[in-house]
């Protein structure tokens, strides 16, 4: 048992930290998602190619670090510190691990390009009668010749509007919530036949719903692993926006000791107040608690499947109530400034708030793992 | 970064256990009737542990510890909790066991330290006073130089098991004209000394385990001091953080958890195991989470501390988050048993051969509960824990 970080996972915390402090400060967020395209993509070139950050989690044969879980991780903390909009939980959680787990040539063909910046990925898989149930799937993928037909409505696809490619889910058979007959597709983003509809969402990113209008894919889109797959793919990202949740809170914490610090009523600091105090404590509580479940299922995540889905939603459950009680309790010790868009703390209490539902709610999250540890133990 | 156990930590983790299987007095008989243990009981691992040189993990290896790495001591708590092993008490090993060796004289350690780990000594606590609670600092219990001795005078409370202590650790005033803190010294005073009168206090689970321990002109040597006269505060302070690490209590909260999962198969709610109705399996899951949150807050704690950082205020967060959990675990006990919560269970008197009334996991439900309220206010009240955190922590 280790729970240290090596030299080189320090290093990468050290550059990438320096390089959003300098790069994302609020004004500087601010510009970029009121703009035209809602991003700066000049940022996700210098990550790519100035620190070579998106190769962190890839192996050595594609030109990565040969790093993992926990450089994911600790990137998605730092990104989560600055509310950082950039593509990395799609593009590099969500498709390079993809991809890692499918191997073959179809990695060979497209980690390099993501490592480079060249290619950023969509994921598409939330539909919107599906809730949080990834069998949902309504979105057709016909057999056709040595290809597929798609068609089929997908909502709420993060980054979207940047993507040059899209990772959807599809049935290719079985019934409406049938495990069997899910697979996963790998497709180039503006092929004929995908409509999409582009609008910005409330954390200060930009989504679409994407219609899939008779759209043909070649045979080889196909990311081979059926639902596990996409199992395991959602656990990890589920992991990485707890990660990304610990930067939010923390920095929702700290931003609230220091406003109490200097917040002068009834002539004295409210920070001094005993009944502020215990709550900042309770919510440094829940931050180091969510520190700790994300590090526990970063840890689980290459397990077999039913550990792994027990520590996931573990700690996405405890990291939803956590994100829920911290952001809350930030935005009412800030008291009438806080519900402003002036400062950064409502800004990263919208993002915190949407993480708390983000692959599954803290319901979603303790029924299934009721499910695994408690059901079936019986 | 990983969680993994080396070929060693397994082998280890194999021996602890069968160590375990081959030594561990056999308590079946006691534990299935929900009997309090004896002070025999407790010695009787106790000696067993002194023996095979496992009795204090957590201490330097000069003064007896084991030597064991981080992970070693993670599995010897996970395997005695898995076994349910007596606990050991924690007065003479956990606390000032350490207060001696951190900061005690060569004669003292010595002669207090092989004492403490054979279990020769038992050892109580004499911090609380009638007015000192919370506010320890305010005690009033004086130390007054006669010669070589000290004369002591005053009024202890809710001192743990003193009816057993050989030997207790005492916070008394040396400088009544100093600020609070810095008048205190920690005295060691033999229990049988003239002028000592412990007397029992007996708590809503009905049992005898805290007592007032009464001071009358106790003659102590001055030689029993640890560490320097006023300085006795710095000693409570360092105890306190040590208090608080084991306080956590993550293993037998774990085993606490089964145990009532065991409990919800048994108990029928209509016509199914209490376990599978829906509200009571949430209220397990949500302890479940919240105790793996806790340990492993704890792991990145002894993490740290192998990195050289001592246990710090930080440590009040195993406390407050422990204990509550150690609470509720009590709590969803006794909901689980339902009717054959009420019936009061007075342990076995002599000849007494009735088995008493409603299923042996039931005895105890009610009388734990009311007892492990205790866990949010001692050792530092959670409130307390919270100004810890507060101003040494967050800086408020």
């Amino acid at each position: 048992m280790d729970f240290t970080y090596t030299e080189t996972q320090d290093m990468i915390r050290d550059t990438l930290s320096r390089f959003l402090a300098d790069s994302y400060g609020f004004d500087a967020r601010q510009k970029m998602i009121n703009s035209e395209t809602g991003r700066d993509p000049g940022i996700w070139s210098a990550l790519a190619t100035e620190l070579g950050m998106l190769s962190a989690p890839f192996a050595e044969e594609h030109g990565g670090l040969g790093g993992g879980h926990v450089e994911n991780a600790l990137i998605m903390e730092e990104m989560g510190k600055v509310m950082a909009i950039e593509p990395y939980l799609q593009t590099v959680v969500i498709g390079g691990g993809a991809l890692k787990a499918v191997g073959g040539a179809q990695a060979d063909a497209i980690i390099p390009s993501i490592i480079g910046g060249e290619t950023t990925i969509a994921f598409a898989y939330a539909e919107p009668q599906g809730r949080y149930d990834l069998a949902n799937v309504r979105t057709t993928a016909k057999a056709d010749g040595a290809g597929y037909v798609l068609n089929g409505h997908k909502g709420v696809v993060y980054c979207a509007p940047w993507a040059t490619h899209l990772l959807v889910t599809a049935r290719t058979g079985g019934g409406h919530r049938e495990r069997n007959g899910v697979e996963l597709f790998l497709i180039d983003a503006n092929l004929p036949g995908i409509v999409r509809r582009d609008y910005p969402t409330v954390d200060g990113n930009r989504a679409s719903e994407i219609y899939f209008e008779n759209v043909a894919i070649p045979g080889d889109a196909l990311l081979l692993g059926g639902i596990d797959l996409i199992e395991h793919i959602v656990d990890n990202a589920t992991v990485a926006v707890c990660a990304e949740a610990t930067g939010v809170m923390a920095k929702l914490h700290e931003g609230t000791l220091d406003y109490a610090k200097q917040r002068q009523q009834f002539g004295q600091p409210i920070a001094r107040f005993q009944v502020l105090q215990h709550r900042m404590v309770d919510m440094f509580m829940e931050v180091e608690q969510a520190k700790s479940m994300t590090l526990y299922a970063t840890l689980h995540l290459d397990k077999p499947a039913s550990e792994r889905m027990a520590a996931v939603s573990q700690a996405k459950a405890k990291v939803s109530r956590g994100a829920n009680f911290v952001g809350q309790n930030a935005i009412q010790t800030h008291g009438g400034i806080g519900i402003t868009q002036e400062l950064a703390i409502g800004h990263y209490f919208k993002r915190a708030t949407m993480i708390e539902n983000q692959f599954g709610s803290a319901d979603y999250h303790y029924e299934r793992f009721e499910r695994i540890v408690i059901d079936e133990a019986n | 970064m990983d969680m993994e156990f080396s070929a060693e930590d397994i082998a280890f983790r194999d021996e602890v256990r069968a160590f375990i299987a081959d030594n561990h007095p056999d308590m079946s008989a006691k534990k299935e009737l929900g009997e309090e243990m004896s002070k025999e009981d407790f010695l009787s691992w106790h000696r067993i542990l002194h023996a095979k040189g496992w009795v204090a993990p957590a201490w330097p290896k000069e003064y007896g510890g084991t030597g064991w790495t981080a992970t070693q001591r993670y599995i010897w708590s996970e395997e005695t909790a898995r076994a349910d092993c007596i606990r050991l008490m924690p007065f003479g090993l956990s606390m000032v066991g350490p207060v001696i060796y951190a900061f005690g004289t060569p004669e003292q350690k010595a002669h207090f330290l092989p004492r403490i780990l054979s279990g020769e000594d038992w050892w109580c606590q004499g911090y609380s006073e009638p007015g000192s609670g919370s506010d320890l600092a305010s005690l009033r219990t004086t130390a007054v130089r006669d010669g070589d001795d000290y004369i002591v005078n005053g009024q202890k409370t809710w001192t743990t098991m003193a009816q057993h202590a050989d030997w207790g650790f005492f916070l008394v005033r040396t400088d009544k004209d100093a600020k609070q803190q810095e008048g205190i010294s920690f005295l060691l005073i033999d229990m049988k000394s003239p002028g000592v009168t412990v007397r029992p206090i007996i708590t809503l689970g009905g049992e005898h385990e805290v007592n007032e321990v009464w001071l009358e002109n106790v003659r102590v040597p001055v030689s029993n001091r640890v560490y320097e006269e006023n300085k006795g505060w710095t000693c409570a302070k360092f105890l306190l953080a040590h208090e608080r690490t084991g306080i956590a209590g993550v293993a037998s909260s774990k085993r606490g958890i089964e145990r009532i999962k065991d409990i919800a198969k048994s108990e029928q709610d209509g016509d199914k195991p209490l376990i599978s109705n829906a509200f009571f399996k949430r209220k397990i899951a949500e302890l479940q989470i919240d105790l793996t949150a806790l340990e492993f807050t704890e792991l990145r704690s002894l993490a740290g501390e192998a990195a050289g950082k001592g246990p710090g205020p930080e440590s009040s967060l195993l406390k407050i988050k422990g204990s509550e959990i150690q609470q509720r675990i009590t709590e969803l006990a006794l909901e689980a048993v339902g009717h054959y919560g009420a019936p009061y269970f007075r342990g076995f008197g002599e000849g007494d051969n009735e088995h008493p009334i409603g299923p042996d996991y039931a005895h105890r439900a009610a009388p734990t509960y009311f007892n492990t309220r205790k866990t949010t206010i001692y050792g530092g009240s959670n409130e307390i824990q919270r100004n810890i955190i507060a101003k040494m922590v967050l800086g408020l």
